[in-house]
C-alpha cells in the first residue's frame, strides 16, 4: 500500500489515566476515502482515542500522524484538515441555519464569497432552503444532524470524525445519513465512525472493536464475520465484547 | 377494565407551536411488559413524564393502577419507579448512599426490598463504596435500576435506558427487564432502538405525537401486506441507487450488507432481474424473508407522508 493514501496512522498508541490504561498499545491505518467503524464497548476506550486523533489531547506514548501531520508537533495544522460532530453537540441552538453554517465556515477560514457560495450549495443539497431562516432548536433532530454533518466537511476536510452520529435518530433519516457518509467517501474524505448500531457497522468499509483497551479484531465486516464465524456484526460484537 | 395498569385517553401536549402528543389514547395491562418505540421527539419523554405526574397534559385524562395522574398525583408517585434518560443520581454520593437515600424517601430500607433488586445490585455491590459519578455507564444504569426499584413500585418507567448503551450492555438490560416481570411489576420502556421492540409483550410504535401502530410485536410484524425481498450483492450502495431509480420499486433500504426490497408489482419479478444485470450487478443473492420491526416501521412511517 501506497504510505501517501494512509490519512491516519497509529503505532502503539498508549494513554494512561494514573494507573489505568485507557488506551492499550494501539496500532492501525486509515486509508484515504475509506469509511471506518471503531467500536468497542462503553468503557472499552474509543472516546479517549478519538479526542487524540482530534488533537484534543495528548497520548502518554506511541507514534501518531493524522492527515499528515504529526500529533505532538503539528496539532493546530492538523486540526484545520480534520472536521468532528458528535451525538450530543453540533449546531448552536439559538443560532439561525445560515448563521451556524457562516460562523463555521468562518472558524475555518473560508472566504465571504466561498462562505455564500457553500451555504447556497449546502442549502440546496439538504433541502432546507425554506427553513434558511429559522433557528436550529426548531427544527426535527433528523434535520439537524444532516446539517451538522454538511458543517462538519465545509472546508473539504481530509478526515471527518463522528461520534455516534445517529443515535436517536429515526430509521429513514438514519438511512439517508449514511447516504451523506457514502457521498462523502466518494468525494475523497475518510470518514471515522463511532455507533452502537451494529447495521450500521455492516455500511462500513472497515471496522475496529476495541474491549479493554485494546483493539482486539480489525477488518472489513465480511472478513471479521468469517473470523467469528456469525451471521452479522451483532453476533461478532457480542463475542468480542462478551 | 379493573386490571389495567395505564389507561390513557385522548392526551395532547403542546410546547409552543410543537404538538408533542396528538391525541394519544391506550391501555396498558398490569404486569405488561410495554415498548413505547420510536426516534428522539416522537412524544415519548412527554407521554411518560404525564404517567409520572412530572407533566400536565393539555388535553385528556390518564390513570396509573386506577389513580388520576392530575387529581391525585402523590399517590401516583408513592407506586411508580422512574428512570429518566439521563443519568440522574447524586454524583458525589457513593452507590449504597445514592440507594439508602432513595429508600429512606420512601420510608422503606435497603434490606427491606434487597430481594427484589438482589440480582441486579449483585453486580454493582462490589463497588457500594465507589462515588456513582465514577462508575462505568452500565453500572450506572444498574443502580439507576436499582434505586427506582427501591421502593417496590407497581410500576416502572424508564426513559431511553438504553441509549449510547453498546450491544453488550443493551442485551445485559433486557435480561435485567426479563427477570423482573416475575416481580409483578408493570414496565414501560422507551426506545430508539427498533430491534428492543420484539422483546416487548407489547409496543406501541410513535412517531410525531401519533401512535402508528400498537399491537404485539409478533402481530405488526405479521401485519405488513407485502413481500418483502433481501437483496445482497457486491456493490451494495450502487445496488441501492439503481434500485431507486427502478420504476418497479416501492420501497429500498439498506439493512447492513443487505437491502430491503418491495415491489409495485411482484408479476414482473423476471424484469427486475434483467434490469440489474443490465446495470452490471451480477451475482446476486435473492431471496423472500420475513419482515422485522424496523421494515415495518418504515413502512408505516412513509405511508403516513
Amino acid at each position: 500500500m501506497e504510505t501517501d493514501s494512509i490519512v491516519i496512522r497509529v503505532r502503539d498508541m498508549v494513554k494512561k489515566f494514573g494507573d489505568f490504561t485507557a488506551n492499550d498499545r494501539l496500532s492501525f491505518d486509515v486509508q484515504k476515502g475509506e469509511i471506518f467503524g471503531f467500536l468497542g464497548a462503553n468503557g472499552a476506550g474509543k472516546t479517549t482515542a478519538l479526542r487524540i486523533l482530534c488533537g484534543l489531547s495528548l497520548p502518554s506514548s506511541g507514534e501518531i500522524n493524522v492527515a499528515g501531520f504529526d500529533i505532538y508537533t503539528e496539532r493546530e495544522k492538523m486540526k484545520k484538515r480534520i472536521g468532528y460532530m458528535s451525538q450530543k453537540f453540533s449546531l448552536y441552538e439559538d443560532l439561525k441555519v445560515y448563521e451556524n453554517i457562516r460562523l463555521y465556515a468562518g472558524i475555518y477560514g473560508l472566504s465571504r464569497k466561498r462562505i455564500r457560495q457553500r451555504t447556497d450549495e449546502l442549502l440546496d443539497t439538504l433541502e432546507l432552503e425554506d427553513v434558511r431562516n429559522k433557528l436550529i432548536a426548531e427544527l426535527p433532530l433528523g434535520w439537524r444532524q444532516k446539517l451538522a454533518f454538511s458543517v462538519a466537511i465545509i472546508h473539504q476536510p481530509s478526515i471527518v470524525f463522528l461520534d455516534e452520529p445517529t443515535g436517536g435518530v429515526d430509521p429513514i433519516t438514519r438511512r439517508q445519513f449514511w447516504d451523506l457518509i457514502y457521498q462523502a467517501s466518494r468525494d475523497g474524505i475518510t470518514v471515522f465512525v463511532t455507533t452502537h448500531y451494529m447495521d450500521e457497522a455492516e455500511y462500513c468499509d472497515r471496522v475496529s472493536i476495541m474491549d479493554a483497551g485494546r483493539i482486539e479484531a480489525i477488518g472489513t465486516p465480511t472478513e471479521l464475520m468469517d473470523e467469528y464465524d456469525s451471521v452479522n456484526m451483532d453476533e461478532v460484537f457480542i463475542k468480542i465484547a462478551r | 377494565m379493573d386490571n389495567l395498569a395505564v389507561d390513557i385517553r385522548n392526551i395532547s401536549k403542546s410546547y409552543k407551536e410543537v404538538k408533542a402528543l396528538d391525541d394519544i389514547s391506550l391501555a396498558i395491562g398490569q404486569g405488561e411488559l410495554f415498548g413505547l418505540i420510536g426516534p428522539d421527539g416522537a412524544g415519548k419523554t412527554s407521554l411518560f413524564r404525564i404517567l409520572c405526574t412530572l407533566l400536565l397534559p393539555d388535553r385528556g385524562t390518564a390513570m396509573v393502577y386506577g389513580i388520576d395522574v392530575v387529581k391525585n398525583y402523590k399517590a401516583i408517585r408513592k407506586i411508580t419507579g422512574y428512570m429518566a434518560g439521563r443519568f440522574s443520581l447524586y454524583q458525589d454520593l457513593t452507590v449504597e448512599e445514592n440507594l439508602n437515600f432513595y429508600a429512606t424517601v420512601f420510608g422503606t430500607s435497603l434490606e427491606e426490598n434487597y430481594e427484589l433488586i438482589k440480582d441486579i445490585y449483585s453486580h454493582i455491590e462490589p463497588f457500594r463504596n465507589r462515588r456513582a459519578g465514577k462508575l462505568s455507564g452500565g453500572m450506572k444504569q444498574k443502580l439507576a435500576l436499582s434505586c427506582a426499584l427501591i421502593h417496590k413500585p407497581k410500576i416502572l418507567v424508564l426513559d431511553e435506558p438504553t441509549t449510547g448503551v453498546d450491544a453488550v450492555s443493551r442485551k445485559e438490560f433486557w435480561e435485567m427487564l426479563i427477570q423482573l416481570k416475575d416481580h409483578d411489576i408493570t414496565i414501560l420502556v422507551s426506545t430508539p432502538y427498533m430491534d428492543e421492540a420484539e422483546l416487548c409483550d407489547r409496543v406501541a410504535l410513535i412517531q410525531e405525537g401519533s401512535i402508528l401502530s400498537l399491537d404485539t410485536p409478533g402481530n405488526i410484524m405479521g401485519n405488513f401486506q407485502k413481500r418483502l425481498l433481501s437483496i445482497k450483492g457486491r456493490d451494495i450502495y450502487q445496488l441501492k441507487n439503481d434500485l431507486e431509480d427502478y420504476r418497479n420499486t416501492g420501497s429500498v433500504y439498506l439493512f447492513g450488507q443487505h437491502l430491503h426490497l418491495t415491489l409495485k408489482d411482484y408479476r414482473e419479478d423476471k424484469e427486475l432481474r434483467s434490469y440489474l444485470s443490465d446495470k452490471g450487478h451480477t451475482n446476486l443473492e435473492v431471496k423472500e424473508i420475513k419482515p422485522n420491526i424496523e421494515d415495518c416501521f418504515l413502512e408505516l412511517m412513509t405511508k403516513v407522508k
